[in-house]
């Protein structure tokens, strides 16, 4: 990669046409986190022997004239919310520190068979809540475009060691937005697949409906790569989808024709910064250009997204996290006499705050004779915003929008804040209520110099449109070749 | 005085080979706790459950034979509590559409009168099963532990409505839903490993003078592992309630719905330590898991696998084999096995109450004494058929059967119907036909019994017993009822 010139994509086909080696690449990924890491604090743990030694293997294989999987010995970073087995899985969070799960999520048995070289493993907010990665209760990551912002979240380490470019490609996961959110303000390529798309058995669930594992690159192409890798059916998780998975590298650069692109009104409402507003319309005329046909159109319920998406993500995580009881592994009090102090002093002394006020805030949604008006009347609304989005690709191919109301923001600005955080994903959480695809892509820098994200939303299951769209513009334009002041 | 009411909640481990969200095994293993788990039973982060169709099919069976509706649509919620024993801090089960309600079981009070009880079934519905608690009971304050072999067990919750006037009457039921589950094989119903729990709600409706009942308020006894401890339970409960009521006079508007123990050693219910705050579970839908559908195409399916119900038997054996409700109902309780093993005798040698006898007395006899089960029986049914063919034949009387079926057990050779044949040859038990044997016999006990026959001629008819009884004897074996006829004539014409 050296200065960042090479993205993900032509690095990933270098590697399978045997120009670079697996070795090659992830001593230069290494070095990268070696030189810039103490910088971002993008990872929280990185096993370069092991790196190097898997890297070496695979491409001992490919001298042999023995088959190398799908990604060839590419990097990849994961987001430390995806079971590793006998590596550490903490979520950045107290009450996992020290757990090494004893089995592999699928995705990462998908890696391992795809020949991917797993690199490290990436910071978060934890257990995914939050939108600025300084939830993490190991470290804060800083966006490496000016490290006195956040790179967002929570996806922060992922999108942060992508943009510094000290792994080609990271997988996330995005409950809310917390993978296009962050690759947004970090200035790269992110990806929600449709809910179903990815399977979650080994992904540490935030809130179960929602969650989804997905792709970070510096290119499309990259993080189509790397979707390919990982999507498909798991029977071990219900809500996986058997469903084909179309080789969207394949057809990556044909452009659409006829392509319509839907413009919400209610994604360029009060509250959206100029700056990124001109840079998502500016993006918008390039695809006009490309003789696509823009179209308004209406998501009416937009407006009640984050409180949807506060009290469904809440409550399901009220039970996803109970588990964390101090009793089988994890964080316990020393100091408990009693169970129900070994319950609640655990969960006390293991929690961050917004962990605890998300508990707090669900369990109080599912209680009896709240439940009705909260929880229940959020299923509702949630169905009438995914009615929004059918009635709106019925009429368009994609709909695209801000990823973000605002660039990257200052470390501190908005945590004593927590609504005002919660708006920054103000954008992105409908498709995961709507269970919708959705990419972000870098589409222009603020006069500041931070990145701004063009966000593209499909119907499920049309990855390969948003893919295709989203190389169109890519194609037409460097924003993705553009890096951090640190890297170049 | 009072009405007794009882409602019985009970949950039934269905007999899957794997649980209800994972491939780990199902089978009983205290003695090595938390081998049969995984990332999924052990409630590791992120790991996901997923249906075992067959559990589900089960269940289904289960509410079917119940008489329950089948839902077309069913859901898994989460039913959220903390404990040790409960990895993942909730358990799944199903809260407010179970997969099947509505049903009833119809229990006999009274084989002779045909009396009967419906007890109506609100609700049968799946979850999975807790893990175990161990605590060290040395006394020495060892670490509690926890085993999670059982976390994830397939069971089905069955309520009743409080249909039940008894304590007889609720075991008669625990029993007779014992013998409906495991005719179908949906459960063993092994109580010993914890196969069929009963919590029982037990109230009074005393009458009052003037007219209204008034009741007393709800016991849930919890956790009855045995029907005899129910039957106790509920009896100490009932005559507990009833001191009570007299004494304070408390209502069920009085006092809130509380939980008791049972000591069976004590043979006493003692009120168990509520619950820190008042249980509120945030039952909600577990979003890991997709709802179940069933179609009626498949119901068919499943409804033409079952076999038939032990009630169906009863009806059915009472018909067939013109068997009296008693022993119907004794043979049916015996379990499936014995119900077929009657069966397969009563159909081979055609004597449907024959057969009857000989199970429900001489076979159970033995069964007994040996500590054995059907299955073990030495004696297979075309053998014990033949046996009681040679019966209707009048080749053996019912008296040299029962010799040579206890020679059959005694022996160390196989039991078979040449087998039989040996040992009425080797003893002579083969019932004399030849009319001229028997009327030499008899000739030979005239003359021996001057006495007798002066007797029975001058009208003494008792003299006779004595007589047929040598005859009986000097020929081995022989067709009573002829012998009778031939020693009457002999001795009514025959000269002296």
């Amino acid at each position: 990669m050296g200065s960042g010139q090479t993205t993900a994509g032509e690095l990933w086909r270098r590697l399978q046409s045997g120009e670079i080696t697996s070795t090659a690449a992830t001593t230069t990924a290494l070095d990268a986190i070696a030189t810039r890491d103490s910088q971002v604090a993008a990872f929280v743990h990185v096993d370069r022997d092991a790196a190097l030694s898997r890297a070496d293997e695979i491409d001992a294989r490919r001298k042999a004239g023995q088959p190398v999987g799908w990604l060839a010995g590419l990097p990849v970073a994961v987001k430390d919310v995806l079971c590793t087995r006998g590596q550490p899985t903490t979520c950045a969070s107290q009450m996992l520190a020290g757990f090494r799960p004893p089995y592999d999520a699928h995705v990462i048995e998908r890696l391992h068979a795809a020949d991917g070289v797993l690199i490290g493993r990436t910071n978060l907010d934890e257990f995914a809540m939050g939108s600025s990665g300084e939830n993490s209760s190991v470290q804060i990551t800083r966006n490496p475009w000016d490290t006195t912002r956040t790179p967002g979240g929570s996806s922060s380490g992922s999108a942060a060691a992508v943009a510094a470019r000290m792994t080609p490609v990271a997988l996330g996961s995005d409950t809310g937005g917390s993978i296009r959110q962050p690759a947004g303000l970090c200035g790269i390529v992110g990806m929600k697949p449709t809910y179903g798309r990815v399977s979650r058995y080994g992904l540490v669930a935030y809130a179960s409906s929602l969650d989804q594992i997905g792709p970070f690159a510096t290119d499309v192409t990259g993080a189509a790569v790397l979707l390919e890798a990982i999507a498909g059916h798991d029977p071990r998780d219900s809500t996986s989808v058997n469903r084909p998975v179309p080789s969207w590298t394949a057809s990556i650069n044909e452009p659409l024709r006829g392509l319509k692109i839907g413009v919400a009104q209610e994604h360029f409402a009060e509250g959206l910064d100029d700056d990124v507003a001109r840079a998502v319309r500016s993006a918008i005329d390039v695809y006009r250009s490309l003789g696509a046909e823009i179209r308004d159109v209406s998501l009416p319920h937009a407006k009640y997204c984050i409180a949807t998406y506060y009290l469904i993500a809440c409550s399901e995580a009220s039970g996803n996290l109970a588990r964390y009881d101090g009793m089988h592994y994890g964080h316990r009090a020393a100091s408990a006499q009693t169970l129900l102090e070994t319950f609640s002093r655990s969960r006390g002394e293991g929690f961050g705050a917004e962990v605890k006020r998300r508990i707090m805030l669900g369990t109080y949604a599912l209680s009896s004779g709240y439940y009705d008006q909260y929880y229940v009347k959020a299923l509702r609304v949630r169905r009438l915003i995914r009615q929004d989005f059918d009635a709106a690709f019925a009429q368009v191919d994609v709909i695209a929008g801000p990823v973000t109301p605002t660039a990257a923001f200052k470390i501190g600005e908005k945590t004593d804040d927590p609504l005002a955080m919660y708006l920054s994903d103000i954008y992105t959480i409908g498709a995961n209520l709507a269970g919708l695809p959705g990419i972000s892509l870098p589409c222009g820098l603020t006069p500041s110099g931070l990145p701004v994200g063009l966000q593209l939303q499909a119907a499920p299951w049309q990855e390969e449109t948003l893919f295709r769209a989203a190389r169109m513009y890519e194609r037409e334009t460097d924003w993705h070749r553009r890096v951090p002041a640190m890297v170049a | 005085m009072y009405d007794v009411i009882i409602g019985l909640e009970v949950h039934v481990q269905l007999q899957t080979q794997t649980k209800i969200f994972c491939g780990c095994s199902t089978a009983f293993n205290p003695d090595q706790p938390n081998v049969q788990t995984c990332p999924v039973c052990l409630g590791l982060p992120g790991s996901l459950p997923v249906l075992n169709r067959e559990a589900y099919r089960l269940g289904v069976k289960t509410a079917l034979a119940l008489n329950c509706q089948i839902a077309k649509f069913t859901k898994w919620d989460r039913k959220q509590y903390f404990y040790p024993d409960l990895p993942k801090g909730y358990q799944i089960s199903q809260y407010d559409l179970p997969f099947s309600c509505g049903g009833h079981v119809d229990l006999v009070l009274n084989a002779d009168t045909g009396e009967t009880r419906r007890v109506g079934i609100i609700r049968a519905h799946l979850e999975e099963d807790a893990g175990k608690n161990l605590h060290d009971e040395s006394g020495r304050g060892r670490a509690s532990g926890v085993d999670l072999n059982r976390a994830g067990t397939p069971l089905v919750e069955i309520v009743t409505q409080p249909d039940l006037r008894s304590a007889e009457e609720a075991r008669r039921f625990l029993e007779e839903l014992h013998a409906l589950l495991t005719y179908l094989e949906v459960s063993d119903c092994n109580m010993q490993e914890g196969s069929l729990r009963c919590d029982a709600n037990v109230n009074l409706h005393v009458h009052q003078p003037d007219g209204p009942k008034v009741a007393t308020p709800i016991v849930e006894i919890k956790n009855l592992n045995s029907f005899r401890f129910t039957e106790q339970a509920i009896l100490f409960e009932v005559d507990r309630q009833w001191r009570e009521y007299q004494r304070t006079k408390q209502t069920i508007r009085d006092a809130p719905k509380s939980t008791r123990g049972f000591d069976h050693e004590r043979g006493i219910t003692y009120p168990m330590r509520e619950k820190e705050e008042a249980a509120d579970y945030r039952y909600f839908p577990d979003p890991d898991l997709v709802p179940v559908t069933i179609t009626d195409a498949e119901l068919d399916v499943i409804r033409k696998t079952m076999s038939e119900t032990p009630a169906a038997m009863r009806s059915r054996f009472q018909v067939d084999y013109q068997l009296s409700a008693y022993d119907t109902a004794v043979i049916v309780a015996q379990g499936k096995p014995f119900a077929t093993y009657f069966e397969q005798v009563a159909q081979s040698c055609g004597d449907g109450k024959q057969a009857a006898n000989w199970l429900t007395q001489d076979v159970l006899r033995e069964l007994k004494e040996r500590q054995q089960t059907i299955a073990q029986f030495a004696i297979r049914p075309d053998v014990l058929s033949a046996l009681l063919t040679r019966v209707l034949e009048k080749r053996l009387t019912i008296k040299s059967a029962r010799e040579v079926f206890v020679d059959l057990l005694q022996s160390d050779e196989t039991p078979t119907a040449s087998r039989i044949d040996q040992i009425v040859a080797a003893k002579g038990l083969a019932i004399v036909q030849d009319d001229a044997a028997i009327n030499n016999a008899i000739a030979a006990v005239i003359a021996r019994n001057a006495k007798a026959v002066a007797d029975y001629r001058a009208g003494k008819q008792a003299a006779i017993g004595a007589l047929i009884g040598q005859v009986m004897r000097e020929l081995k074996g022989a067709d009573a009822q002829a012998v009778r006829e031939k020693l009457t004539a002999a001795l009514t014409d025959g000269p002296s």
